[in-house]
């Protein structure tokens, strides 16, 4: 199952290698990671979509908490949540292409950033879902670069991950 | 500038208020005739005095106070960076350190060259600094610490610090760096320290300044030592050794990334005293978990009071007594037939800080059957990591045992006597096949033979270290432990080479206890270089090496798996081991005959201040037995065959 989880990290410079390194040592499967600061300029905020069965994800949780940087973790699909992930894709805005695009553009209401040299810059948020549909949705052949940050999320309400 | 300290000052203060240097040396004469410079002892003696307004220290040594919390001033002490490691590793109560020099640790070496409260031990290889510390460590509960430079010192370092985290010992090791601004330049004996140890430590830092450096050591301790212990890396670069800062001993250490559990969830415990005293056929299969959590009074005391069959994993032999009744034998791969058939036919299973190892487990899928499972553990990831339990109860094991003595005393349901009595008569039965036994009369020396000697000659009371191997295994088996601490052997990572030095470290620990390394001719060579440590040191530790002239774990492999194709198992052109032990200054024996075996064993011993080198030479083609199939299940075992 899909997974994302979410943590507050000690903002060292060791400490996303830890993550990253949990991961790769440990066999588990990482489909895409963002981490910046927070209010806070000590505590990073990194969210990373995983997937595996219960125990894997237990594991995983539990693995990480483990980290001495990693200060609280939530795993946000244990609960209402809200995901986002950030993707600019620059297509050939050339024909048969232009017009397909600016049509799609619109109605996953994404934004064109930039036009030039025959090319745009799109930019388009959502969660992972709506990213994956557009991209699919494109002619292959238009797509000249794919940029994701990776999804990240929060949880509704109450649901607050503060240290 | 001035050390102004008010009355109500705890005892650390007196510690902060000495200049290291200018006129507070005075040079003391070292054991070997060298002189050494020492930190002044008299004023020390005399600081909790109180000595409000003394006069600031001349020459460049600073002193300051400040202010902490409203009644208390600190006096802070300004130091180079390496005066604060040595101090602070004074401060904290550390008595030894086993290390090696280089060049990026030489302002720490002479800092330590100034005073004499912390012992340096100088090994001859960095790995042997690590099982040393780790030695020292397993038996006294407090973190082994270790120093080593950069580069080759630190890499050098990686197996020990690997050993250390797969049997989660509490270790502190010190690593020096190249200078700050030399490093990811490639400079020269620069390795990236912090990411190579990375994935086998449980935690590491890179010190950035002078000035936290006391507090990333006071946390590096707290972290190797509390919760599920382990090794803790503090890498730092030369130039910060050289920096100055303020010292002054952080007594308090909190990290708010870091907390382990302190007490167990009453519920959890509620719980599991019912499912334990409503089993019919009871286990209690605990592991190094009580020995690290000194738990081993409650677990006695609950175990007897059950009167539940105990088994014990390699790590946790000693937390038990091995010569009670109720102790069916350590489980697993080379266990008894007594306690893995136990362990499979039981309905309630007690797992007591311990991981189900898959040296235990076999196949996950056969394990306990028929078992409803409460297992306690202070690191929530050993929980439910392969075996899925029923009642998981995460904190200290201590606490833990106490709180189910009385819960269980508590509880309405009653153990069911009759069932139990049934369940002990179906044990004896399976104890009776004596799985343990070997061939008495042989003409060579039998190597469990030599264990069953070694445990009377020293009245079961000798600390005992081990290698890796089928040698490791006969001491499991020949060698009952009746107290914990006393057993100390690689279990996670399987080190060769880690018996001699970790024996040491426990001398270094018990100077006047018996010790002895059972080892092979394999294993030994591995770190055979300490031996010139221990000559340094005088430490007598007792080598038993039961030489085979075998790889024999792996030539039994390969005679169960690979249709006795030796690989590579055979060692040829092995050492004189007594002219070898002579040459590093101590006593070999050569054994080669059974009736030989005890003699040496009591002439050994009865040389309390050498270390003694016994090389018994034992008969190659023997196996360990029972021996449960690797993957399969826990009643695939292959037993012993007499004739
Ligand atoms: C050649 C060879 C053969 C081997 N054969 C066997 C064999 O036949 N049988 C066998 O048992 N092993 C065998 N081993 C050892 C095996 O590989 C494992 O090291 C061992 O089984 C692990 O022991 P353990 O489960 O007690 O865990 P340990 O590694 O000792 O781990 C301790 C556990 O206790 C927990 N813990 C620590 N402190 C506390 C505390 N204060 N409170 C609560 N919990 C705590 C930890 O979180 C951890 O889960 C063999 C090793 C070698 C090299
Ligand atoms: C450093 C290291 N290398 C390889 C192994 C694999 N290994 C396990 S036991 C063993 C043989 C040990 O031989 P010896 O010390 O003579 O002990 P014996 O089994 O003969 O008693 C080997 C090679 C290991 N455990 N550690
Ligand atoms: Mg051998």
């Amino acid at each position: 199952m899909q997974r994302l989880i979410s943590m507050l990290l000690e903002n060292e410079p060791g400490a996303l290698a830890r993550v990253a390194g949990l991961f790769s040592a440990r066999g588990y499967n990482i489909e895409s990671l963002s981490v910046a600061p927070t209010e806070d300029s000590t505590m990073s905020r990194l969210t990373l979509a995983t997937s595996g069965d219960d125990a894997v994800i237990e594991q995983i949780t539990k693995q990480l908490h483990k980290l001495v940087d990693v200060i609280k973790l939530v795993d946000l699909t244990d609960g209402p949540f809200v995901e986002r992930e950030l993707m600019l894709i620059k297509v050939r805005a050339s024909d048969p292409w232009r017009n397909e695009v600016r049509h799609l553009t619109e109605i996953f209401r994404g934004r064109i950033l930039d036009v030039a040299g025959g090319s745009f810059v799109i930019e388009l948020t959502g969660a992972r879902q709506k990213l994956d549909a557009f991209v699919d949705a494109l002619d292959e052949k238009c797509i000249l670069e794919v940029v994701r940050s990776g999804a990240m999320g929060v949880g509704r309400g109450d649901r607050s991950l503060r240290a | 500038m001035g050390a102004f300290l008010v009355p109500t000052l705890p005892a650390i203060i007196s510690r902060t208020r000495f200049p290291l240097n200018g006129e507070g040396f005075r040079t003391v004469p070292a054991v070997d005739g060298r002189a050494r410079c020492g930190y002044l002892a008299a004023p020390l003696a005399g600081a909790d005095a109180g000595l409000a307004g003394r006069p600031a220290t001349t020459g460049d040594c600073r002193t300051r106070s400040r202010p902490a919390g409203r009644t208390r001033e600190v006096s802070q002490v300004e130091l180079t960076g390496a005066e604060i490691v040595v101090r602070f590793l004074k401060d904290h109560g550390v008595r030894y350190i086993f290390g090696y020099p280089g060049g990026a640790v030489l302002h720490i070496y002479d800092a330590l060259y100034k005073q004499k409260d912390v012992e340096h031990i100088l090994v001859r290889h960095e790995q042997g600094a690590t099982h040393m510390a780790d030695g020292y460590a397993r038996v006294t509960g407090r973190a082994g610490v270790v120093l080593v430079t950069s580069g080759p010192g630190a890499t050098n370092a990686v197996t020990g610090i690997a050993t250390a985290h797969m049997d989660s010992a509490p270790m502190v090791v010190i690593t020096g760096q190249v200078p700050r601004h030399a490093i990811g330049s490639d400079a020269f004996q620069e390795v990236d320290c912090v990411g190579i140890t990375r994935p086998c430590v449980k935690h590491n830092y890179l010190v950035k300044d002078a000035g936290s450096l006391a507090r990333t050591l006071r946390e590096a301790f707290y972290v190797a030592e509390s919760g599920r212990p382990g090794p803790v890396v503090v890498d730092i670069p030369k130039d910060v050794t050289a920096d100055r800062a303020w010292y002054e001993y952080p007594a308090e250490v909190a990290l708010r990334s870091y907390n382990p559990v302190s007490r167990g969830h009453p519920n959890q415990i509620r719980q599991a005293a019912d499912l334990i005293a409503s089993a019919r056929r009871p286990m209690i299969y605990t592991g190094g978990g009580v020995v690290l959590g000194d738990a081993s009074e409650p677990l006695v005391e609950l175990t007897r009071m059950l009167g539940y069959p105990i088994t014990n994993t390699l790590m946790g032999l000693g937390a038990y007594p091995g010569t009670d009744p109720q102790f069916v034998g350590m489980l697993g791969m080379h266990g008894t037939y007594e306690a893995n058939m136990a362990m499979h036919e039981c309905d309630v299973l007690i797992a007591v800080g311990a991981r189900f190892d898959d040296r235990v487990v076999g196949d996950p899928k056969k394990f306990c059957p028929h078992a409803r499972i409460v297992h306690i553990d202070i690191d929530p990831s050993s929980i439910s990591k392969t075996i899925q339990v029923d009642v998981p109860i995460v904190g200290p094991v201590r606490s833990i045992l106490e709180d189910l003595l009385v819960a269980v005393r508590e509880s309405n349901s009653r153990p069911d006597e009759a069932a139990l009595g049934a369940w002990w008569k179906r044990i004896e039965g399976w104890r009776a096949n004596d799985c343990l036994r070997y061939e008495r009369g042989s003409e060579l020396i039998k190597p469990q033979y030599v264990i069953e000697k070694l445990y009377e000659v020293t009245g079961g009371e000798a600390f005992v270290t081990s290698d890796v191997g089928q040698h490791q295994m006969w001491a499991a088996q020949f060698y009952p432990f009746d107290r914990p601490r006393r057993w100390v052997n690689s279990g996670g990572l399987g080190t060769m080479g880690f018996g001699l030095p970790a024996a040491m470290g426990v001398q270094f620990a018990y100077p006047d206890a018996p010790v002895a390394c059972i080892t092979g001719e394999g294993s030994i060579v591995m770190c055979i270089q300490e031996l010139s440590c221990a000559k340094q040191y005088r430490l007598p530790v007792k080598v038993v090496n039961l030489n085979n002239r075998y790889l024999g774990m792996v030539r039994q492999w390969q005679e169960v798996m690979y249709e006795n194709r030796e690989s590579e198992s055979y060692l040829d052109s092995l050492p004189d081991f007594v002219k070898l032990a002579e040459s590093f200054g101590h006593v070999g024996m050569l054994v080669e005959r059974p009736g030989d075996v005890e003699g040496a064993l009591r002439e050994a011993f009865a040389l309390e201040d050498r270390l003694v080198f016994m090389d018994f030479i034992t008969d190659q083609s023997e196996n360990v037995y029972p021996m449960m199939m690797a993957g399969k299940g826990q009643t695939d075992m292959v037993l012993r065959e007499l004739a």
